[in-house]
């Protein structure tokens, strides 16, 4: 930092302004403690909790004279229900008056192979068919294959309207603008507030269950698509122009070939999305392996619900690593060209083509490749050793796991929560909206001040402040580790492979698999909410920081490590520093995946806002609340989202402005 | 280089192939043998289809077992199960995709929405099954603090329960979201030195029972009978101030037990005009918390499924299922 930097901005004043104000902040705290913090008891509602409880029932009441809506709905409802419907008549339920599905088990493995082959490569397509065998040896072939196919249609069906509606938002900075805050909503509203109004509309059955997943899925894939068609360089996009295209040519041969590969990315997104939303749709009867989840939880059967959460894992990294193969291919044809042996391919191709029929033919026609046998069981063996490992845990690990809870919940959060719940509502405003105007702009501090105002309307004050505290402080969690493992894997390539497939498993394994060892070894406490939160929330920030050190020029490294920097000082003063915006870019992803928690954290004792919505979905007298409570978790996740996009322009501005 | 690298694996495919196609030979065919595919269900005429709402407790899960088997093998009726949260379930007599609920617990609101708004459901009368909710306690905390079991001694022993959560206070453990509670206006009426935490679901209460036992842990909550844990750990109920009739209709006044809860079956309208054997089987249908506890205990100890269990009760009652069947 030069003088020329201090002259431009005076930033040397800001640390003292913040602690100026975290001061001033603490000493109205001690002074006007416990005044106006707006407590709400777990049953007690505001009259805006019941006008919005009495708005959602006369929405109920209209359902069968509002015709032309019902008409609309229905119609909708009618195509989706048959589309997944015949999916899943092709590979997982009896259909046509066979006793076994179309498609059996073999000829799936084989299709999903040959898919992997021809658009991946072999290593994939191995993957991939042993991914596919697994889900029969765990002895759940049947619901992976009812999962996979709710799950193909929700992300077909996605897809059909996302890249359209992507390609328009990349074409058009105004219908950007605008679909920006609905997908933000779409995103961050918890699924629980939208699950039971959803059945009204689309009835009990696979319409509802694709629908509840297709809101979480869309908005990825509208979003990298819009993305992608604003990354194509201008000039190539101008050279088209001058050459005569007319705008669908330009985005037929320009935009499109060149944003293949980023829209692969989206359409990976668009699967995990949908693959997130498996266990939370069984709550409205979506079958598959969710269900499988559920219903071992009842008897906190640990071992079974492991063993179901182990196949959407697999799916989950299968799909993956086959889509994100694809989109490499895209790309190295893209640059090679097609110079090489369109013959061979060809040849390549139609004999992989004939394989796969004769195993379709196979799987069609005989018993042993149309039902996965029975006898080729490894799914007793999965579920008694996670039933061990978690019974020995919850009996052995029990008074170390508790201090550190202890430790955290007493040191960090209880106090951070006493002053967040016990400030006055308008101390908290005044502080957080003058420290966004200290950090970022004037826009960012009427955001925030906005929110937080949103939140007093919405009466539910005291258990927003309560949700913030336990998600700034799994934030940090996260970020503490995901620096700490993701500079580790940025620098060793080995560490990386390794610990990639554990992140993957985080970030897929359904929260509702751990909830019971990590009841067990924590309580019911806010602390087993943050832990939830962590374990889904670190995998993200790991990987963006991981990818950021990697990403720092090997010179600046080289440079260090030749002018004698150890290697810590190589990590602090060079690849952190360097990496920043991938640091903040960690932060503001880790943030969004906690908030994502909230819901889970209140089914393990993290009570306020998560715990509000989950009572209004289970009971009807609080439903208000509920959806009250959702609407708070998109204000607090706006109020994040505009905090941290603003620090990361500036760590953007920083990295880049530096001489 | 990479042409001569994917010769390998595309030939072993192939050759691979060759083998299944010969070894194919001697398979059976689809559709050859019906016994290797489920059971076709005899030819339903006279029954039709019961369409059975499965709300997520075992207990619930034992009556569906029960009656889906009696329906299936007795009545030849088409049965689905649907996997449904209580309020989900409810509306779904209102869009015409749920016939029966078979365990009910109380849902005032629900069935005034229902029942007296909409006129969509009727109650069918008792399960014979008897609800119970209240305060527990882990059995070793009842033998070591016998007085423990009394209200009134509840706040000597409040600085056992504090935990992290509480705030100084003796923690009373609450919250499965799906039942009402009057727990925060019961401590506040009761003046005792408790916080109500919430754990927010089932699981979360029983594991911190299942740990309050084994570590010999205190710990006090919310909880409820018939529940297939309690046959696990024989939790211990505290008596709260005896419930009346109307003690509780102030719900911020409370200041007594929680009512006995008589659990009820519940049909949609259009089911119930139809009067089907399907029908007639719900209405019939009850029995006692014994009988409910021992095919929970088989779902959830022994690990059987549900369908299993339901067989193994069924063929040992013949006579408590021969009274359940429609008069024909």
């Amino acid at each position: 930092m030069t003088a020329t930097v201090v002259a431009r901005r005076p930033v040397w004043s800001r640390p003292y302004l913040l602690g100026g104000i975290l001061a001033a902040w603490i000493l109205l705290w001690i002074l006007f403690r416990g005044q106006a913090t707006l407590p709400l008891g777990g049953a007690e509602l505001t009259p805006l909790h019941e006008r919005i409880g009495q708005a959602a029932d006369a929405i109920d009441n209209s359902r069968n004279s509002n015709p032309l809506f019902l008409y609309f709905i229905n119609y909708i409802r009618l195509f989706i229900d048959e589309f997944v419907t015949f999916v899943q008549a092709l590979i997982s339920r009896p259909s046509f008056g066979r006793p076994v599905p179309v498609i059996g088990w073999l000829g799936v493995v084989a299709v999903a192979t040959a898919v992997a082959l021809l658009y991946g490569n072999v290593r994939v397509a191995l993957l991939t068919a042993a991914g596919f065998v697994s889900f029969g040896l765990l002895g759940l072939w049947e619901e992976s294959m009812d999962t996979l196919a709710l799950t193909l249609a929700a992300v077909l069906l996605s897809l059909a309207i996302g890249v359209p509606l992507g390609i328009w938002a990349g074409l058009s900075n105004r219908f950007n603008r605008l679909v920006g805050p609905v997908l933000d909503f779409m995103q961050t509203m918890p699924t629980f507030v939208y699950l039971a109004p959803l059945t009204l509309f689309f009835l009990i059955g696979p319409a509802s269950a694709t629908v509840a997943t297709m809101v979480y899925a869309i908005p990825p894939a509208i979003r990298i698509t819009a993305h992608a068609i604003r990354e194509v360089p201008e000039a190539t996009v101008e050279a088209g122009t001058s050459l005569g295209s007319t705008p669908w040519q330009l985005l037929r041969k320009v935009r499109l070939p060149l944003a293949k590969r980023t829209i692969v990315v989206g359409v990976n997104q668009t699967i995990m999305a949908a693959l997130s939303m498996v266990t939370i749709a069984a709550l409205i009867d979506a079958p598959g392996l969710g269900k499988t989840v559920l219903k071992a939880l009842e008897t906190l059967d640990v071992g079974t619900s492991f063993n179901a959460g182990l196949a959407i894992v697999i799916m989950a990294i299968v799909l993956d690593r086959a889509t994100s193969a694809a989109g490499r291919r895209v790309e190295t044809a893209h640059r090679a060209g097609r110079a090489r042996g369109r013959l061979w391919r060809r040849v390549q191709v139609s004999v992989v083509l004939a394989v796969t029929a004769v195993l379709l033919y196979l799987s069609y026609v005989y018993v042993w490749a149309a039902e996965f046998p029975k006898e080729a069981d490894i799914g007793s063996f999965v579920r008694k050793g996670a039933d061990a490992a978690s019974e020995w845990a919850q009996a052995n690990l029990y008074v170390s796991t508790n201090g550190f809870k202890n430790l955290v919940t007493y040191g960090l959060l209880n106090p951070f929560e006493a002053v967040l719940t016990g400030s006055p509502w308008w101390l908290v405003l005044l502080v957080v909206t003058v420290t966004a105007l200290v950090l970022a702009t004037v826009r960012v501090a009427v955001v925030c001040a906005v929110c937080l105002a949103l939140l007093v309307a919405l009466g539910l004050w005291q258990d927003s402040m309560v949700t913030l505290a336990s998600t700034l402080v799994a934030t940090v969690l996260v970020m503490a580790l995901g620096i700490v493992v993701g500079v580790w894997m940025g620098r060793d390539e080995r560490a990386d492979r390794v610990i990639r497939p554990v992140l993957d498993a985080g970030q897929t394994m359904p929260a509702f698999v751990y909830l019971v060892p990590i009841l067990g070894l924590f309580g019911a406490t806010r602390f087993t909410a943050i832990l939830a939160a962590v374990v889904y929330a670190a995998p993200v920030a790991t990987k963006l920081v991981a990818d950021g050190i990697r990403g720092v020029a090997a010179g600046a490294v080289e440079a260090a490590t030749a002018a004698g920097s150890s290697a810590w000082q190589t990590i602090s003063k060079v690849q952190v520093p360097m990496a920043r915006s991938a640091v903040t870019l960690a932060a503001s992803q880790g943030l969004c995946y906690v908030l994502a928690m909230v819901v889970v954290g209140g089914l393990v004792g993290a009570g306020a806002l998560g715990y509000d919505v989950v009572s209004g979905f289970s009971q009807l007298q609080l439903r208000g609340k509920g959806l009250a409570a959702g609407l708070a978790i998109v204000v607090l996740g706006t109020m994040l989202a505009a905090i941290t996009k603003s620090a990361a322009r500036r760590a953007d501005a920083a990295a880049h402005g530096r001489p | 280089m990479s042409v001569s690298r994917m010769v390998g694996p595309r030939a072993v495919v192939l050759v691979a192939a060759a083998g299944l196609l010969a070894s194919a030979c001697g398979g059976a065919k689809v559709g050859e043998s019906p016994s290797g595919a489920g059971s076709a269900a005899p030819a339903a005429k006279s029954c039709g289809a019961l369409n059975l709402a499965i709300n997520p407790w075992v207990g619930y899960e034992a009556n569906a077992a029960v009656i889906a088997y009696v329906a299936e093998k007795r009545l030849g009726c088409q049965v689905t199960k649907k996997d449904l949260k209580e309020e989900v379930a409810w509306q779904g007599f209102a869009t015409g995709e749920v016939d029966a609920v078979v365990e009910n617990w109380g849902h005032a609101d629900l069935k005034k929405k229902y029942i007296d708004d909409q006129k969509v459901a009727l109650s069918l009368g008792p399960t014979g099954n008897k609800g119970v909710i209240g305060w527990y306690v882990p059995p070793w905390m009842a033998q070591k603090y016998p007085d423990i079991t009394q209200w009134k001694n509840l706040d000597k022993y409040a600085d056992l329960f504090k935990t992290s959560e509480s705030g100084g206070k003796g923690q009373l453990l609450d919250g499965d979201p799906s039942f009402v509670t009057n727990d925060a206006a019961l401590v506040k009426n009761l003046d005792l030195n408790y916080k109500v935490v919430y754990a927010g679901s089932e699981a979360a209460l029983i594991t911190g029972f299942r740990q309050a036992e084994a570590q010999k842990k205190p710990m006090i909550g919310y909880f409820y009978e018939p529940q297939w844990f309690l046959s696990e750990v024989k939790l211990v109920k505290v008596d709260l101030p005896a419930y009346t009739e109307g003690c509780d209709a102030d719900a911020a006044k409370v200041a007594c037990d929680y009512p006995p809860y008589e659990l009820d079956k519940v049909v949609s309208k259009k089911f119930a005009d139809a009067a089907g054997p399907a029908y007639q089987l719900v209405k019939n249908f009850t029995w006692t918390n014994d009988d409910q506890n021992l095919v929970a205990k088989y779902i959830s100890e022994d690990k059987m499924s549900a369908a299993d269990a339901a067989e193994k009760w069924v063929e040992a009652n013949p006579d408590k299922v021969k009274a359940w069947l429609p008069a024909s």
